[in-house]
């Protein structure tokens, strides 16, 4: 794998990393991988160090839901414009223009039932370029990320010899 | 009564590994370096195979020398990996792991009074099973300033007339050594030489670290003289499957598959059709488990210098095999030891052959996390071992 590569598929599962270890991993010294990640920084590759938290483990009562929304593509625009429209909406997680039944697929996240409700009835369906929506709420999330939730992996090598 | 068992049997020394093991089991918090299979599961996509035979209803025997789609396939890799050609029908025979195929072609080749020549430190099977044929293993002492690979003159100082076969362990479990092209070419000058054959066994050829893995086959005569041993339990992380082969000349390959019929019947057919899968499809997830190892093997090598521990660097399988000396201590009372007062077990070197006296291996076929914890603990115990050689 490329330098580059190898270096975001690590930070992209362990963004605590430092650059000291990266170093190491990598077999190149501290001040290459300070630069590369400045370099992937400042031309946007790398977008934020978040964390993934397991919500379903707090007791707050809160929700995912994806919409599926259709929209009217505006002349010269596309769907560019909607989207914007839609993803400035601060309680918007993410915002995907879809190719198949349904335009674009909007994500909140971390919201009570209410609060998805009164922002898809009162905010997204008003939009006048929005004909349609239906919402999904997740009940429980397995997998995200490309990490299974609520399960660490056991070694369960037995003994074995030679 | 009489004494039912074999003179020959009773003779060869238990793994000496084994005994490490048996101590980690008992201790609750022991953090183990000690184990030679991989940490991945295999990928999906070849489970995946192997469920779907089932469905299938896939069940039964395959045919002695295994599916022959699958000894296509073999053929298909090693041409694009090594630039040799077998034929699937006659140069290739699907064992029960690589180690099978060891112990099928040494009895396939060896007369009582043989002479085989094994290198160590090595795996640990290759004297047993010489030994079980009435074979006499002949032990070739690799040294550490050669970084353990074997040299000509090592062969060469071994020779006797009775010399019939060389074991040729690269990538090397237990030192991560390998040979390189030019390592080989070397070797292979005596080995024609002396009219030699060859078993090489090259089960980690996937896990190489410098460059791609050059097999003794790709070398002109050799093919002729040699039989290629591997399989798919380190590459596509398979252990459990059960499934390597082996590819060499018609005439041992025959003798060999005659004694597999008698003694296995076949490979397990579940593992067959999942072995086609991978590989057909697993390059990508090889790369990945490689370059998962790789940055383990530069983490420790790391922290044996920031600890000021000798290691030459290895460029194979998933082993390091640092030298511990320094610390005026046999290798089995410095891996007991750290086991005992820091609870990490590391196989000493000596467990595979006397020239591993000095040395411990370590694998890093670990999560990360927990080679950083062995790393902590192990940091800790050469302090307190420096510091009670100056008191």
């Amino acid at each position: 794998m490329e330098f580059r590569e190898e270096l975001l598929r690590i930070i992209e599962k362990n963004s605590r990393i430092g650059t000291k270890e990266l170093a190491v991993l990598l077999g190149v010294n501290e001040d290459t991988v300070a630069a590369e990640l400045k370099a992937l920084e400042n031309d946007g590759t790398i977008c934020g160090y978040h964390t993934m938290v397991n919500w379903d483990n707090m007791s707050t009562e809160i929700v995912t839901a994806l919409i599926e929304v259709k929209v009217t593509p505006q002349r010269g625009q596309g769907f560019d414009n909607i989207a914007e429209r839609i993803y400035n909406y601060p309680e918007v997680e993410s915002v995907y223009l879809m190719a198949g039944g349904y335009d674009l697929m909007v994500i909140l996240e971390g919201k009570t039932i209410r609060e998805v409700s009164g922002f898809v009835s009162e905010k997204l369906s008003a939009l006048e370029t929005v004909t349609g929506t239906a919402t999904h709420f997740i009940l429980k999330k397995y997998k995200d990320h490309g990490t299974i939730l609520g399960k660490k992996k056991e070694d369960t090598r037995e003994i074995v010899t030679p | 009564m009489r004494d039912p068992l074999a003179k020959k049997v009773i003779d060869i020394k238990p793994s000496g590994i084994r005994k490490f093991f048996d101590i980690v089991s008992e201790m609750k918090d022991a953090i183990s370096l000690g184990v030679g299979e991989p940490d991945f599961d295999t990928p999906w996509h070849i489970r995946d195979e192997g469920i779907y035979a089932h469905e299938k209803g896939r069940t039964f025997y395959t045919s002695n020398a295994g599916l022959k789609e699958l000894r296509e396939e073999i053929c298909n890799y090693i041409n694009r990996t090594q630039g040799v050609t077998y034929d699937p029908i006659k140069q290739v025979l699907i064992t029960v792991g690589g180690s099978e195929g060891i112990d099928m072609a040494l009895r396939a080749m060896c007369n009582p009074g043989d002479e085989v020549l094994i290198p160590q430190p090595s795996y640990v099977s290759y004297e047993p099973c010489a030994v079980l044929t009435g074979a006499v293993p002949v032990i070739i002492d690799l040294k550490a300033e050669n970084e353990f690979r074997l040299t000509p003159e090592e062969i060469e100082e071994k020779i006797t007339d009775k010399t019939k076969i060389l074991i040729l362990p690269f990538p090397n479990n237990p030192t991560g050594s390998i040979m390189e092209k030019s390592d080989l070419e070397a070797v292979a000058e005596v080995v024609v030489k002396h009219d030699l054959y060859v078993i090489s066994d090259e089960i980690y050829s996937e896990l190489t670290y410098k460059g791609k893995h050059v097999s003794i086959v790709s070398l002109p005569g050799l093919k002729e003289r040699t039989i290629l041993i591997n399989g798919f339990s380190k590459a596509y992380a398979m252990t459990g499957w059960r499934l390597g082969y082996a590819c060499g000349p018609e005439n041992i390959i025959a003798q060999m598959t005659k004694i597999h019929q008698f003694a296995i019947m076949c490979a397990p057919t579940t593992s067959q059709y999942a072995a086609i899968e991978a590989l057909k499809n697993g390059d990508a997830d090889v790369e990945m488990m490689r370059e998962s190892y790789n940055r383990r093997r530069r983490f420790l090598l790391n922290a044996f210098k920031e600890m000021g521990i000798e290691c030459f660097e290895p460029f194979g399988a998933f082993y390091v095999f640092p030298c511990i000396k320094e610390f005026g201590m046999t290798s089995e009372e410095f891996a007991e030891r750290f086991l005992r007062e820091e609870k990490v077990a590391a196989v000493p070197g000596t467990a595979f052959g006397d020239s591993g006296e000095g040395y411990l291996r370590i694998s890093y076929a670990y999560s990360l996390e927990r080679l950083e914890e062995a790393m902590k603990r192990l940091s800790h115990f050469v302090e307190k071992l420096r510091s009670e050689k100056k008191a």
